[in-house]
C-alpha cells in the first residue's frame, strides 16, 4: 500500500488538530506568533485560521488551525469542516501533508481516541503533547518514548505558554514519516477486520480513494448502514449488494459495528495509557471539583453567575463608554479640524456629516465589542464557561436551546454585535441561527437614549407606593419585553423554521486553569478586526447614504435646519410612509426619525433635535427643551397633539422589536455567510414590531388613553 | 444493595457504577457517546446534578462530561457503591 504521506522535503502544508480543550489554541499561538489570519471557509460559517510556521533550517510552511474535534465522525459543521480537511477532500483547503495532533496529558485516553482515527486513515501524525505541566502538578507523568513506538509517530511534550518543547516539535514535523505498513495495532473482531480491508482496497482501487478517504469511508460506510443508502448512485450496484449482504453477515454473527470501532481503538488505548502513564493512587478531590462545588451549588451558583454577569454587564455598558466618549471625541475633532480646513459645501459635508459620522458611529461601538470578549474569553480560557451552561441548560431548554445560547443572548443587551459574534461556541447550526434571530431583540445599548428621552418626556415622574419610580418601572419592562420576546421567537423558531431532531446535547466540563491573557488578547483583538473589517465597509456606503438623503436637494442657504430636513428626500420619505405608520400612531415626523435611525437607533435622537429647531449638543438644558418641544407639538391641521403618552409606548415598543441597525444587519450577514438570513431577520422583526405596536396603539385608544 | 442494575440517571451523587450498555440510544448520539468513552465496562461517577435538576456531571476515564437527563437514561449501569 503506497503511503499517503510526502516526503519530509515536501511539507508544504501542516493542520492542527485536536479535541476541544486540548490546548489546541495556545499552542497554535506559540507556534506561530501574531503571524495568521483569520477568515470564514466559504460556504460554512466556521471560522478559517492559518498561520505562518518556521522549521529548522529556514522553511516555512502554512499551519492550518482546524476546529476542535472529538472525532472524525463529526457531529457539527466544525467537525465535519475539519474531518474533510484532514483526509484531504476540502475543495478550498489543500490536503495537509501531515497533521499535528494536541493531545492533553491530563486527559490521555479519550484525546488518544482521535489520534488512533488519525493513524488507521495513514495520515502522516505528530502528538503534541500538551499541559504536561498542569499532569505534572497532579503527580502524572507520561513517558512520551514509549507511547512514541507504540503509536509509531512522534510524541513531543510541550508546554506551549512557556514555550517548552516547542523547538522539538519543529523538528519532529520537519521529520515526519509517513505512517508505516497498514498493520493496526488494535484489533477489529477478525470477520469486521476483513470485511474493512476489503471495502477499504475497493474504493482505493476502483473508486480511486486516496487511502486516508478510503480507510475513512470504508469505516463510515460500516458503521452506518443509512449511508450506504445515500451514496448507492455513488457505487455501483454490485459493490453496494456486496457491501449489504456482508453487514448482514456481521450482524447475523453478532458483531456490533458501531461499538467494535471503538470499543477496539479503547482496548489498546487503555493498554498503551497503562504502560505509559504513572499516576499516584489518588483519591483526593482535585481543585477544580472543589471550585465546582461552590460554582454549582444551588444557592451560591447562580449567586457567583449573576455576581460574573452583573460585573461583565457593567463593563460593557458603563466602563466602555469612556473610551467610547474618547472615540467619539475624537472623531469630532478631527470633524472640526477638516471641517475648519475645507471650504463650506458639499464635499466638506459630505466628509464630515457623511463619511467620517458614518464611521465614528461604527468605531463608538469598538469598546463594548472589546470587553464583552475580552470577559467572554476570560470565561471561556478559564473554564468557567461550560459551568455556565451548565447551571442555565435547564432553563434554556424550555425555549429549545441550550445553556451554551444564553451568554450570546446576555451580551447582546449591552449590543447584539458581540452577541451574534459570540453565538460561534454553539456547536448546533439550527440553536446558533435561532440565537442569532432572537438576540436584536434584547435591548441593546443603543436603544437607551431613545428610552430615556420619551420616558424623561412622557412618563409621569411619579413614584408608585413611594418608593418605585414608575419611569425606572418602565425603563425595566421595556429590557423584560425584550427578553420575553426573545425567548418566544426563539422557541417559536425551533418549533417551525429550525426544527429538528434535537441534538445530543453533551459538553465537556474542563478542569479550571488560569486564564491567559495572550490567547484572550489575541482573540479580542480578531474579533474586533473582522467587526471593523465587515461592518465599517458596508457602513460607510449606507452613511454616506443616509447623509445624502438628509441633505439633498438642497434649500437656499437661509434654510433651517429642519425646513432643510424636511424638504430632504429623507424628509419626504418620511411623510411618504406617513400613511403607512398612522395606524400605530406615528406622523411624518416620526417618520423620519424611523428613517433617521435606520443606521443607528439613537439617530432618532438627534432627528428630533433637528426637526424640533434644537441643538443637541448643549447638554442637559436643550435636552428639557426638545422634551418641552415634542410635548408642545401639535399638528397644525387638527390640533392634536403629535405625542400622547400612548404615542410614547407605542414608539419605545416598535424600538425594542424593531431591526433598525445596520450593523447588526452586516454582522448577520458575515456570521451565516449570505444575505438570506439578515433579510429574514429584518423581514420578521419588522412585521413584528409593526404587528405588536399596531395591537398595542389600538388596544390603548379602545381604553381611552389616546389623550 | 451494593450492586444494582440501573439508569445512569438514576443513580446519586457520588456513586460509582460500571456502564453495562446504551440501550436506550441510538445512530450518531450513540456513536458519539461511544466515542467520548461511554461504553460497556467502563466505570463512571455520578457527580452532581445541575442546581435546577437537569444537565447532570459525570466523571469517567478521568474528564468530566455533563448530559441531559434524557440521554443518561439510555445508557444502563451497574452500581458499584457510593463514596
Amino acid at each position: 500500500m503506497k503511503p499517503a504521506g510526502k516526503t519530509p522535503e515536501k511539507v508544504r502544508h501542516a493542520a492542527l488538530v485536536g479535541n476541544p480543550n486540548s490546548g489546541k489554541t495556545t499552542l497554535f499561538n506559540a507556534l506561530t506568533g501574531l503571524r495568521h489570519k483569520v477568515a470564514n471557509y466559504p460556504g460554512v460559517t466556521v471560522e478559517k485560521k492559518e498561520g505562518r510556521l518556521d522549521l529548522p533550517g529556514g522553511q516555512e510552511i502554512t499551519l492550518f488551525d482546524l476546529p476542535g474535534t472529538y472525532s472524525m465522525h463529526p457531529q457539527s459543521p466544525d467537525e465535519f469542516l475539519a474531518t474533510e480537511i484532514m483526509l484531504g477532500m476540502s475543495a478550498h483547503t489543500p490536503p495537509p501533508d501531515l497533521v499535528v495532533c494536541a493531545v492533553d496529558a491530563t486527559n490521555l485516553e479519550r484525546n488518544l481516541y482521535l489520534v488512533t482515527q488519525l493513524i488507521d486513515c495513514h495520515i502522516p501524525v505528530v502528538v503534541a503533547l500538551t499541559m504536561v505541566d498542569l499532569a505534572r502538578q497532579q503527580g502524572t507523568t507520561v513517558d512520551a518514548r514509549t507511547l512514541s513506538r507504540l503509536l509509531g509517530c512522534a510524541v513531543i511534550p510541550v508546554v506551549a505558554h512557556r514555550g517548552e518543547g516547542l523547538d522539538a516539535l519543529r523538528e519532529a514535523v520537519l521529520n515526519v514519516a509517513p505512517p508505516n505498513g497498514h498493520a493496526l495495532p488494535w484489533k477489529l473482531p477478525e470477520e469486521l477486520q476483513k470485511e474493512w480491508d476489503r471495502v477499504r482496497d475497493q474504493l482505493r482501487d476502483t473508486y480511486h480513494l486516496s487511502v486516508p478517504a478510503a480507510s475513512h469511508e470504508a469505516t463510515a460506510l460500516l458503521i452506518s448502514p443509512e449511508l450506504i443508502a445515500q451514496r448507492v448512485d455513488r457505487y455501483d450496484p454490485a459493490f453496494v449488494e456486496q457491501l449489504r449482504k456482508n453487514v448482514q453477515k456481521l450482524d447475523f454473527l453478532g458483531i456490533d459495528r458501531q461499538t467494535a470501532f471503538v470499543e477496539s481503538r479503547y482496548a489498546w488505548i487503555r493498554d498503551a495509557v497503562a504502560r505509559t502513564v504513572h499516576s499516584p493512587d489518588r483519591v483526593r478531590p482535585s481543585l477544580t471539583d472543589r471550585i465546582d462545588r461552590i460554582v454549582t451549588h444551588r444557592v451560591w451558583g447562580f449567586i457567583i453567575f449573576l455576581a460574573i454577569m452583573a460585573l461583565m454587564f457593567q463593563s460593557i455598558f458603563s466602563w466602555a463608554i469612556v473610551p467610547m466618549e474618547w472615540i467619539a471625541g475624537g472623531f469630532e475633532a478631527l470633524g472640526q479640524t477638516i471641517g475648519g480646513a475645507l471650504p463650506p459645501g458639499d464635499l466638506r459635508d459630505l466628509l464630515v456629516d457623511g463619511a467620517l459620522a458614518g464611521v465614528a458611529a461604527v468605531v463608538t461601538f469598538l469598546p463594548q465589542i472589546m470587553f464583552l470578549f475580552f470577559f467572554l474569553g476570560l470565561l471561556e480560557d478559564s473554564g468557567y464557561m461550560a459551568r455556565a451552561a451548565f447551571i442555565m441548560d435547564k432553563l434554556m431548554s424550555k425555549v429549545g436551546l441550550h445553556g451554551k445560547s444564553f451568554i450570546p443572548l446576555l451580551g447582546s443587551f449591552a449590543c447584539a454585535i458581540p452577541g451574534i459574534m459570540a453565538t460561534r461556541t454553539i456547536e448546533n447550526p439550527k440553536d446558533r441561527l435561532a440565537t442569532i434571530l432572537v438576540a436584536p431583540l434584547m435591548s441593546c445599548s443603543a436603544r437607551l437614549p431613545v428610552y430615556s428621552l420619551l420616558i424623561a418626556a412622557f412618563i409621569p415622574s411619579t413614584m408608585l407606593f413611594g418608593i418605585v419610580s414608575i419611569q425606572g418601572l418602565t425603563l425595566l419592562s421595556m429590557y423584560l419585553f425584550g427578553m420575553v420576546m426573545a425567548l418566544l421567537m426563539a422557541w417559536l423558531f425551533k418549533k417551525t423554521l429550525l426544527r429538528g431532531a434535537p441534538p445530543l446535547f453533551i459538553m465537556e466540563l474542563p478542569a479550571y486553569k488560569v486564564p491567559s491573557l495572550k490567547t484572550v488578547l489575541l482573540q479580542v483583538w480578531e474579533r474586533a478586526l473582522a467587526f471593523l473589517k465587515t461592518a465599517g465597509t458596508i457602513i460607510l456606503g449606507v452613511s454616506i447614504l443616509l447623509w445624502a438623503l438628509a441633505s439633498y436637494p438642497k434649500l437656499g442657504d437661509g434654510a433651517s435646519n429642519a425646513d432643510q430636513l424636511e424638504h430632504s428626500y429623507a424628509g419626504k420619505a418620511g411623510q411618504s410612509i406617513e400613511p403607512l405608520i398612522r395606524p400605530l400612531g406615528f406622523d411624518w415626523k416620526i417618520g423620519i426619525g424611523l428613517i433617521s435611525s435606520l443606521l443607528q437607533r439613537e439617530a432618532f435622537v438627534s432627528a428630533m433635535a433637528t426637526i424640533y429647531n434644537v441643538q443637541s449638543e448643549d447638554g442637559t438644558e436643550s435636552e428639557l427643551t426638545l422634551q418641552e418641544a415634542m410635548k408642545l407639538d401639535r399638528d397644525p391641521a387638527t390640533g392634536e397633539l403629535t405625542f400622547t403618552l400612548l404615542t410614547a409606548i407605542c414608539l419605545m415598543v416598535y424600538y425594542v422589536l424593531a431591526m433598525q441597525c445596520l450593523s447588526t444587519v452586516a454582522i448577520v450577514r458575515r456570521e451565516t455567510n449570505g444575505w438570506k438570513w439578515p433579510a429574514f431577520q429584518i423581514a420578521y422583526m419588522t412585521a413584528l414590531a409593526y404587528g405588536v405596536t399596531f395591537l398595542v396603539y389600538r388596544g390603548g385608544l379602545l381604553l381611552g388613553w389616546g389623550t | 444493595m451494593p450492586h444494582a442494575t440501573l439508569l445512569l440517571n438514576a443513580l446519586s451523587p457520588g456513586d460509582t457504577a460500571t456502564i453495562t450498555g446504551l440501550h436506550g440510544v441510538h445512530g450518531l448520539a450513540r456513536q458519539r457517546l461511544l466515542e467520548m468513552g461511554l461504553m460497556q465496562g467502563v466505570r463512571i461517577r455520578f457527580v452532581r446534578r445541575a442546581p435546577l435538576g437537569d444537565p447532570i456531571e459525570v466523571r469517567l476515564m478521568g474528564y468530566s462530561l455533563m448530559l441531559r437527563d434524557n440521554v443518561a437514561g439510555g445508557i444502563s449501569v451497574l452500581r458499584e457503591g457510593t463514596k
